[in-house]
């Protein structure tokens, strides 16, 4: 098919050689994360949200908003909240205030995609400290911000045929479960661990015990896709505080390095590609692995927080992240390497199955949950075994961007 | 959770003190309109489609033919001025039956969304809705062929096939 064409082949070892032109002058730390509750609707502004977060991460590393010295934002479409120029009206609860500030935006890719912007204010040597912040308020869009979502759709040929959101999932899922005769079962299989994972997370919005065949009885919005394989709709926001060096060593004793980053592009004509396989998301991750020179991912990645805004696709970054060969990681997930004490632990925060989807922030909770884990500072969500090294990964615009970031203890 | 961080703050509102308006709110309805020019490509495929054809591009380097059509390869990234007349068959590559409308109602008899790899081209294609089809009968690589409005109805649009349903192989 597409891969076994040799001028696509061309093309995609480029991440390759912009791993090796990277000039990097600064090793980047995380130093400090915060969060609030995710949750169906907040009371909260998303100005009010973001300042929470930020509070919290700013006290859980000692740290004042005078120490630092930029501010990267990611927040998704202006459409949900109704208000243009989200970045700026963001901006004074992002502590952002008199600062040198900008807005990412690249769609579920956000979350991750804005600690990557914020690495590089640091990495190129310009900051020395980056406040990274995180903010989503879906709640304000009537009757459902998937009304919003819409128009990702072309306007021109696919709008006119009156497309729903989840038909871009569903469609996927299908070729994905076609391509390798994956049964439902299987994939319901993540629903269950992760909602199981967020009981023990205290900002979850959706914790819950569900079986194998609440998932499989649930409504069928758009088969294959059913009402427990979504993650729900929900606000919050999440802050991360980013140093030098030089500079994390001085803040605490046990910074949490960010050593790989990465992510890729596919093409916006989505029906001109295979969707069974990410493939936008495995040359993120080559290019993340790369750089933090990860040779082997199956062996040397202790556990993951792959994008999970349906069961399925937990399962298909899994492939795209290299942890597991292609069609391989339902396997995995029926036999519990996944789960918190398995081999391979994988959405051991609860996920965005779990503990909520507010877009922007649930890319960004996942960077909070690598922290964490990798401080040993999980609580009852620690993964056993003393993890050093850790991916996490977002995706999205137009099921055409991975996002990916490697960090070590 | 970290040792700071015990209790995360925001309060959670309930849905139905909200839709109650027992919290206060401020309603918004924006009303926006927009007229899209449809450009060189996707134009000259309304104009193929009103005539009853469905057109696609080749790129003279890659040699991929692909609909819909651009002017360019984004692969190639040159400019592409073959315009070639596909036929109007082709085969699923991927479907879903979908219960639910654009606005999330649920619908009684479902929609068939599904990508149709048209005959011709590279694995290229574009998402239609299947009709004249039992859900469970379909699966990928079914062929399939365009049902499309009649002549005098037909305006430019995507709408003009009015959906694909399934058909015998003909080589």
């Amino acid at each position: 098919m597409l891969e076994g064409n040799p001028h696509y082949q061309r093309r995609s070892r480029h991440s390759k050689q912009q791993v090796r032109n990277l000039q990097i002058k600064k090793r980047v730390a995380v130093v400090g994360a915060g969060m609030t509750k995710f949750m169906r609707r907040a009371q909260e502004t998303g100005k009010e949200l973001a300042f929470e977060a930020v509070r919290q991460a700013l006290d859980s590393c000692n740290m004042r908003i005078e120490d630092i010295q930029s501010v990267a934002l990611g927040s998704a479409p202006d459409a949900f909240d109704g208000v243009h120029m989200k970045g700026e009206y963001l901006l004074d609860g992002a502590g952002a205030w008199g600062k040198p500030y900008s807005r990412s935006f690249v769609g579920g890719g956000t979350g991750v995609f804005s600690l990557i912007h914020g690495w590089w204010h640091v990495a190129s040597g310009l900051f020395d400290t980056c406040l990274v912040v995180a903010e989503e308020k879906m709640s304000s869009c009537l009757p459902h911000p998937q009304t919003a979502f819409l128009t990702i759709f072309d306007n021109m040929i696919e709008r006119p045929l009156g497309p729903n959101l989840i038909w871009i999932f569903a469609l996927e899922m299908q070729r994905y479960m076609q391509t390798y005769k994956i049964p439902k079962e299987q994939i319901a299989q993540v629903a269950v661990k992760n909602k199981r994972n967020a009981l023990d997370h205290p900002s979850a919005q959706i914790a819950q015990k569900v079986t194998l065949q609440d998932v499989l009885n649930s409504e069928v919005m758009a088969y294959p896709v059913q009402r427990l394989d979504i993650s729900p709709v929900s606000d919050g926001a999440c802050a991360i505080v980013l140093a030098s060096e030089d500079v994390a060593r001085k803040i605490t004793d046990s910074p949490v390095w960010i050593d790989g980053v990465g992510w890729n592009l596919d093409t916006t004509y989505w029906t001109n590609r295979d969707l069974y396989f990410p493939r936008y998301v495995a040359n993120a991750a080559r290019m993340a692995y790369a750089m933090a020179g990860v040779r082997n991912p199956r062996k040397e990645i202790d556990f993951a927080e792959p994008y999970d805004p349906f069961d399925y696709k937990e399962l298909h970054h899994m492939e795209g992240l290299l942890l597991c060969r292609k069609g391989e990681a339902p396997k995995l997930t029926a036999e519990g390497v996944t789960e918190r004490d398995g081999k391979l632990p994988v959405c051991p925060s609860g996920g965005l199955l779990g503990v909520g989807n507010p877009i922007a922030a649930a890319g960004l909770m996942k960077i909070c949950e690598l922290f964490w884990q990798l401080r040993g500072e999980a609580g009852k969500r620690q993964i056993p075994g003393d993890p050093r090294t850790a991916v996490a990964q977002a995706w999205g615009d137009l099921m055409q961007i991975g996002t990916v970031v490697v960090m070590r203890g | 959770m970290s040792k700071h961080l015990q209790k995360p703050p925001g309060v959670p509102l309930r849905e139905e003190d909200f839709e109650a308006q027992r919290v206060l709110s401020v309603m918004y309805r924006p009303k926006m309109r927009y007229s899209w020019a449809t450009g060189v490509a996707i134009g000259r495929f309304l104009k193929g489609l009103r005539e009853g054809k469905i057109i696609g591009t080749q790129c003279t380097h890659c040699r991929r033919i692909v609909v819909p059509p651009r002017v360019f390869c984004e692969w190639c990234f040159r400019p592409v001025n073959d315009w070639v007349d596909l036929p109007d068959t082709g085969i699923i590559n991927t479907f879903s039956v979908s219960y639910i409308s654009t606005d999330t109602t649920r619908l009684k008899t479902p929609i068939i969304p599904a990508v149709i790899e048209i005959d011709g081209t590279t694995h290229a294609g574009f998402l239609h809705v299947i009709g004249e089809a039992k859900p469970e009968t379909l699966k990928i690589g079914t062929r399939v062929k365009a049902v499309w409005a009649e002549s005098t109805k037909r305006r430019g649009s995507i709408t003009d096939i009015r959906y694909f349903k399934p058909a015998e192989w003909k080589p």
